[in-house]
């Protein structure tokens, strides 16, 4: 039997990456749009950690605010990152506890754009955020690189793309258990932060905190930002922040669709 | 075969592991469903509706066998399925964050509606399942009947010619549920959709199914019309009652001329159990006259698809339902139950014939 026996002209859909991921996106900031106070909130924390933090770390380095600024700012845009897509996962468990998660795997959707949809979701308030946080710092003498600052922000978006797979698949993995999500999300982004260097320099730190920190690949996608923002673009440390952010990436997305099929 | 079929499952079975434990949630599924059925899955919690109904839509893969659904194979091209399937899960559809319009509108987006088709489509739902005074309100703010409507309008918004509906009406109010029963009925009979559902109310599966299939520990262990089933293997209970017990005993015998069925004495009154009675009542009446036996009081009361499933199983659907999540539970407790039972006997054998 095939379509021929239809009443109806089939006009069935195929899954199409693409469409679907940004059908996806749509759908997930449609709440965004229709109630834009999360989004303002969302807007006010890096504000306050920059106005609150960055005083700190002058006051410690003695370093001027601009040179300060340079180095703190793309440290804050990755941090947004890691904790916007690392939540992600929770939103999901909200999706799960309804039906509503279930719907969106019976629909002729491509299983990535789940994953990639979402991710993207936690990304477009972070690329509005990072501009708002640019024009901030740069009356403090904090200087733009246009093409350094787009390219930075796909970076991150790409970046995004595999903390969020991956926590979708903690999602997936700790269904009904939403304390057993925090528990292990929490574990882990507080030593990747911590070892990225993003908010205080590793260079003062030990020798075992730097060489754990070279094979964090949250410390490489820092590292490139700050080439990035500096205007370095051919920066050797570019390429490796790239490199980390696409297999990343790669890695979150195939553990994350394997875990999809396999979760119902 | 008359009528294309729209489902064809075959050897349909799936198991878990469930601490450590090997539970068969669903056993050896076979069955047809011809374009523009009303079918509905009915058994208690645990039988393995939900489970096959999964399996059916995409959701888990059968650990073995396979089957067709709407022209397409569930293993080998699940995303022709998927595009070609609406459904109902459980639980709220609509995510509580979203408005339900804008669910609506995701939802013809997902199917590669455009978005203009999407708009058109969505109010027209909307207009047809009541929703047009929340369709702004986020999913949240529904009471559990609006949910469920928003649940049926988005697996319909594609206009699939197979909708899947997984208990519909469970948790809601009677009412809803009946208003919920009319919009299925009206827009099945506006599109001609083919309705597969399950559901543990009887009364549902007896009024609205055309076809009812019982379910038990993962098997379907009958599968006929509501009418049939009833007939073939429940039948109408008809008690006659006398002055005295002399009178009740000597009637057994009159009465048993005209069924095949068994008659009993039970606490004085005389009672069986037939298809058909609303014919054997009079007729049993004129009997009892014509050999000098007074009637007193006689009633006819009409089998339930609970009775059904006691006859086949031995066991009330409330029963079955009761703490029985594992399907290999209940099975000693079943015969057990079966044999203290008055209408097991007979009941047997149609268990049997029917296996």
């Amino acid at each position: 039997m095939t379509t021929q026996i239809q009443t109806r002209p089939d006009t069935a859909v195929r899954a199409n990456p693409a469409r679907d991921t940004w059908n996806v996106l749509t759908r997930e900031l449609k709440p965004v749009v229709r109630d834009p106070f999360t989004l303002i909130f969302s807007l006010v924390q890096p504000l306050v950690f920059l106005g609150l933090f960055a005083p700190l770390l002058v006051g410690s380095s003695g370093a001027p605010v601009g040179e300060t600024l340079q180095w703190f700012v793309p440290g804050v845009l990755v941090m947004i990152v890691l904790f916007g897509t690392g939540a992600t996962g929770s939103n999901l468990q909200y999706e799960m506890m309804t039906g509503s998660h279930e719907r969106t795997l019976v629909a002729p959707l491509a299983r990535s754009s789940l994953l990639v949809g979402r991710a993207l979701k936690e990304i477009a308030p972070i690329v509005v955020q990072a501009i708002i946080i640019v024009l901030i710092a740069w009356p403090f003498g904090f200087t733009i690189n246009v093409p350094g600052l787009v390219i930075g922000l796909a970076l991150l978006a790409v970046f995004g793309v595999g903390l969020g797979s991956l926590s979708y698949t903690l999602a997936l993995k700790t269904k009904d258990r939403e304390w057993l999500f925090w528990g292990v999300q929490q574990t882990l982004i507080f030593p990747l932060l911590i070892l990225s260097g993003m908010l205080l320099p590793l260079d003062e730190g030990p020798a075992w905190m730097r060489a754990v920190a070279t094979v964090n690949p949250v410390n490489w996608v820092v590292q490139a930002e700050r080439a990035l923002f500096a205007g370095d673009l051919g920066a050797i440390e570019v390429l490796w922040g790239w490199l980390a952010a696409v297999v990343l990436a790669a890695i979150g997305l195939a553990v994350g669709i394997r875990a999809m099929r396999r979760s119902t | 075969m008359a009528k294309e079929s729209i489902i064809q499952a075959q050897g349909l079975t799936k198991r878990f592991t469930v601490k450590g434990k090997t539970v068969e949630a669903v056993t050896d599924l076979a069955f047809e469903v011809a374009r523009g059925e009303l079918v509905a899955f009915l058994g208690p919690n645990g039988a393995g509706k939900s489970t096959s109904l999964r399996m059916l839509t995409t959701l888990i893969p059968p650990t073995s066998g396979t089957a067709r659904v709407v022209g397409f194979d569930i293993l080998k091209q699940p995303a022709e399925v998927r595009a070609r399937i609406g459904y109902v899960g459980q639980l709220t559809s609509g995510s509580f964050s979203q408005r339900a319009r804008d669910e609506l509108l995701s939802q013809g987006a997902f199917y590669g509606m455009s978005k203009a088709a999407a708009r058109a489509r969505a109010d027209e739902l909307i207009e047809s399942l009541d929703l047009a005074g929340f369709a702004t309100r986020s999913v949240q703010q529904l009471s559990g009947g609006q949910k469920r409507r928003l649940d049926v309008a988005l697996g319909l918004m594609h206009a699939p010619p197979l909708l899947f509906l997984d208990e519909p009406s469970t948790g809601l109010d009677p009412q809803s549920r009946a208003n919920l029963w009319q919009h299925i009925i009206d827009l099945r009979a506006r599109y001609g959709t083919t309705v597969f559902l399950t559901t543990h109310y009887l009364e549902e599966a007896d009024r609205y199914a055309e076809r009812v299939m019982v379910m038990d520990k993962g098997r379907v262990i009958a599968d006929d019309t509501a009418a049939r089933l009833k007939a073939e293997l429940a039948g109408d209970v008809l008690t006659f009652g006398f002055a005295d017990r002399t009178d009740a005993a000597a009637a057994v015998a009159v009465v048993q001329r005209l069924t095949d069925r068994e008659v009993r004495l039970v606490e004085g009154t005389v009672v069986v159990t037939a298809s058909g009675g609303d014919a054997l009542l009079p007729a049993a009446v004129r009997a009892l006259d014509a050999a000098g036996l007074t009637v007193q009081t006689a009633t006819g009361v009409p089998p339930t698809l609970d009775d059904v499933f006691l006859a086949l199983t031995g066991r009330t659907l409330r029963e079955a339902g009761e703490g029985e999540e594992e399907p290999d539970e209940a099975d000693d407790k079943a015969d057990a139950s079966a044999e203290a039972s008055g209408t097991a006997a007979q009941v047997a054998e149609a268990t049997g014939a029917k296996r």
